[in-house]
């Protein structure tokens, strides 16, 4: 027995070595390291960033997680952090990067039709994310529901359905409501959709999609993407997916909320050459193409078509406020949710 | 005491060993040096009566859950013989190896297109979490159980006792420091859980944790709601051990020492023929545990799995799987020996105090892994720019990194978090063997190591096995430590099977879950194959 479980154990730690060695092997081989902490997964940015590796000779070396703690690490890592390159799927993190003190401005010349960035340049958009207001058709009669506040009309008590508000989007929605509303309205508006609730919070935003369909409540809100990915999914999710519709509200006034992928230079960055030339990559028709087409994103570049499936959303107008403070106000706009009973 | 408690070599070892062990536990405390009165205010205005109660209500339903199923199921292979006994006892183990969310996440797709139940509720988390959980108690159950003699039964029985009664009076309170502890484990794992309740969007302790820091930006604040959970388990372990602070519970058999005498040795506990009727019942008993907890999720997953087997890319699964492997197999040897070493200081050592030095060090299971990860983090990103400035000093050259963001970050990870896993078997194990022994064989002239070698090991095997397949299995499990310690590059299935996951693709996720849930199950079987020989 104790021989058995010695060769095994012998075996398993020769394998990591050679495991480890070989990558250390493959990593030298290249002249040029890129070390990257991205909140997207790996499954959303890795066939861009192998692209960008071939093109340009340079081994990129990846870790994701979630971002905040991916900043944590960061921060803990302190100046002799490995990390060039910050990715993330929302602006709240990009600007705590930034007040954190663990990004840099970024110096590459970035192209004209960017204005989603950060006013010193330490982080930049890659894409936008809308959060419109998705509803069943059969039961919500069209132009019915025009704006966010519509939803808290006494006749959809019970009948609207939204994940937790431990959840980055929420945060940003109110966060960014915060801004062009002010505290009172925001605050009356989160209790009267958290009165107005089909059932407490639950599950992520696919799961409200179909919550809507399976009539367990008639109006939901969601990122676009989500429901662009269920309608290019299974036979199953399609025929979910296409039984609601998207309503794009407060088209008359302030327009529907908008988030931001972006990326941001590590503070310590060793390799802020390479790091750079990945933001104008990335900001570039091939990467920008990838985001619109595969992943049903907005693409900042606006000279590039869209996706059939978001295509057949529409076309709106988004929201147009100081996204920094976005960032500075989630905690804010977390407690606007605590107090309004928003789980 | 004070100066003999320093020339104790034992107590020295295990006093060095739980310090480093507790670096991240003392971090995560020390964020109790500053309070900020107003946020604690707006925590408690809101939310801080519902993440308790929450928590409260998560841990006891599971406590409660996983003792009942564990203990009855125990109860039913050790004491009566029943249609396919044999192949339960090891089978009943295997939902160990299902991650709770996992169960969680396969369960809410089935019950969705069911409609009739809603799962995504405290009492669906309970349920499941139980369901995951309760083989810790099953398993330390079934020994305590098995190891019981028979002479208290015949006893028993001259005594007019009935069978049920013999069960409340004697089995149980006898079996209690084994049954307690696999609970124990059950509800720190609960409270500790983050997957499961964030999807069924219940507001928990550990959901507060992550919303104060995450949402909030406050790492202070959740770091001091992540002690006041550690805090709390210590207090409620140390309670546990109090009440039964005046109770042994030694095996008085004789001991099958050597292969000899062990042929000759009576076994425990005859089993109890059962009417025709009770011996399909409890077939049916266990086998509907075993349906809900493992075949039922496990064949989902497969079939959920088999439709995307024809995407995936081959090398990288095999990376995947290697990866996940290694560190599970390193990581149990690692930790057992570490939860040996710590055991036999507190059996040695003439000093109280290294009972609570070893269980402040194995107070990680009940911090949420990310938080405990971040624990880490701070000490190391310290250490790193010391190593840093003096290797400077030296040769001029900065080294990078040495500890943060590669495996020994990770692999301390798995000690904090697991160790307390391993220390509960190798103590129960320990616990069970009389310390007369030890005086006879340190009497008879041999030293320690002869004792541990020649009486303890044989004895202990069980139990380290046992310690070594939880953790191997929790390592396997782990997600979210790995997640923010691993180096980069490093990709495990549990990591895999979450990035699928949190995108909200679950059917894409089936199939690394269903990999950790096979090479779960190797170790077990395994396991019951080397226990069937003893």
């Amino acid at each position: 027995m104790r021989k058995i479980v010695f060769g095994l154990f012998a075996s398993v730690l020769s394998i990591s070595f050679v495991a480890t060695n070989a990558s250390a092997n493959a990593t030298e081989a290249s002249p040029q390291q890129l070390n990257i902490y991205s909140a997207r997964n790996e499954a959303l940015i890795k066939p861009l960033l192998d692209q960008f590796a071939a093109q340009h000779d340079v081994t990129i070396n990846l870790v994701t997680g979630k971002a905040d703690a991916l900043l944590a690490r960061a921060k803990s890592e302190g100046r002799f952090s490995p990390v060039d390159i910050i990715i993330t799927t929302d602006v709240g993190r990009l600007s705590r990067a930034k007040s954190q003190g663990l990004t840099q401005p970024i110096t590459a010349v970035l192209p004209d039709f960017v204005t989603l960035q950060d006013p010193q340049q330490h982080w930049v958009a890659l894409t936008t994310r809308n959060r419109p207001i998705m509803i069943n058709p059969k039961k919500i009669a069209p132009g019915e529901i025009t704006r966010y506040e519509d939803l808290l009309k006494p006749e959809y008590k019970g009948r609207v359905c939204v994940r937790s508000s431990t959840n980055i989007y929420n945060q940003s929605m109110v966060a960014a409501m915060l801004i062009q509303q002010g505290e009172a309205v925001t605050l009356a508006w989160a209790k009267g959709l958290v009165d107005n609730f089909a059932r407490r919070p639950k599950g992520g935003d696919r799961d409200q999609i179909k919550a809507v369909v399976a009539g367990v409540c008639d109006i939901a809100l969601a990122n676009t993407y989500y429901l662009a990915a269920m309608r290019n999914a299974d036979a199953e999710s399609v025929a979910i997916a296409n039984q609601v519709k998207v309503v794009w509200p407060n088209q008359s006034d302030r327009g529907v909320h908008l988030n931001i992928s972006g990326i941001a230079v590590a503070k310590y960055a060793q390799n802020t050459d390479i790091a750079n030339q990945l933001i104008t990559f990335m900001l570039g028709q091939q990467a920008q193409d990838w985001y619109a087409k595969t992943n049903h994103e907005y693409p900042v570049d606006p000279k590039i078509e869209w996706s059939s499936t978001l295509q057949a959303m529409g076309t709106f107008t988004s929201e147009n406020v100081e996204l920094n403070q976005v960032g500075e106000l989630n905690a804010k706009a977390l407690q606007i949710m605590d107090k309004a009973g928003w789980q | 005491m004070a100066i003999t408690s320093l020339r104790d070599p034992w107590f020295i070892s295990a006093l060095c060993l739980c310090a480093l062990l507790g670096v991240p536990i003392i971090a995560i405390l020390w964020s109790f040096t500053e309070i900020s009165v107003p946020l604690w205010t707006h925590l408690i205005d809101t939310n801080l009566s519902l993440y308790i109660g929450n928590s409260l209500l998560l841990a006891l339903g599971v406590g409660l859950g996983s003792g009942i199923l564990g203990v009855s199921l125990a109860w039913c292979v050790t004491q009566y013989e029943f249609w396919g006994r044999s192949w339960f006892q090891w089978a009943l183990l295997l939902p160990l190896a299902m991650p709770a969310y996992i169960m969680a996440y396969t369960y809410t797709g089935l019950f969705d297109d069911l409609g009739w139940f809603d799962s995504r509720s405290l009492v669906g988390a309970i349920a499941f979490m139980s369901l995951v959980l309760y083989p810790y108690v099953f398993m330390l159950a079934k020994t305590a159980f098995s190891g019981q003699q028979q002479q208290y039964q015949e006893v028993a029985a001259t005594l007019g006792i009935t069978r049920s009664a013999y069960f409340i009076k004697i089995a149980l309170p006898i079996a209690r420091p084994a049954v307690l502890t696999g609970v124990a484990l059950a509800m720190m794992e609960a409270l500790a859980d983050y997957g499961t309740v964030a999807f069924f969007g219940i507001s928990t302790f550990t959901t507060g944790i992550f919303r104060t820091w995450f949402g909030m930006g406050e790492m202070q604040l959740a770091s001091q709601l992540a002690g006041g959970l550690a805090l709390f388990v210590l207090i409620v372990l140390g309670l546990e051990k109090h009440s039964r602070r005046n109770m042994r519970f030694y095996q008085t058999q004789d001991l099958p020492v050597n292969k000899h005498s062990s042929s000759t040795v009576q076994p425990a506990n005859p089993l109890t023929i059962q009417s025709p009727l009770s011996y399909y019942l409890l077939s049916a008993y266990c086998f509907t545990v075993l349906l809900i907890a493992f075949i039922v999720p496990v064949t989902q997953l497969c079939v959920w799995a088999w439709g995307t087997v024809q995407t995936i890319d081959v090398a990288e699964y095999w990376t995947l799987l290697v990866n996940s492997f290694s560190l599970a197999f390193v990581s149990s040897i690692l930790i057992v020996f570490i939860a040996l070493c710590l055991s036999y200081a507190q059996r040695f050592s003439q000093t109280k105090s290294v009972g609570y030095l070893t269980q402040f060090a194995s107070l990680g299971y009940a911090i949420p892994g990310t938080v405990l990860a971040i624990g880490i983090l701070q000490p190391f990103g310290w250490l790193d720019e010391q190593v840093n400035y003096i290797w400077y000093e030296w040769f001029g050259e900065y080294i990078g990194l040495v500890f943060s963001g590669t495996f020994v970050a990770l692999f301390f990870a798995y000690c904090v978090r697991f160790l307390s896993v391993a220390m509960h078997n190798t103590q129960t194990g320990l616990e069970r063997i009389k310390p007369n022994i030890d005086d006879a064989v340190l009497t008879l002239g041999r030293g320690r190591m002869s004792l541990m070698r020649r009486i303890h090991f044989p004895l202990l095997r069980k139990s380290l096995l046992a310690a070594s397949i939880l953790v191997f299995v929790d390592v396997l499990k782990e997600l979210p430590a790995t997640l923010i310690l691993r180096p980069f590059n490093f990709n495990t299935l549990a990591v895999k099977a979450f990035e699928y996951a949190s995108d909200e693709r679950l059917i894409a996720a089936a199939l690394p879950s269903v990999t950790i849930v096979i090479i779960g199950i190797i170790p077990v079987i395994m396991l019951t194959r080397a226990m069937k020989q003893s």
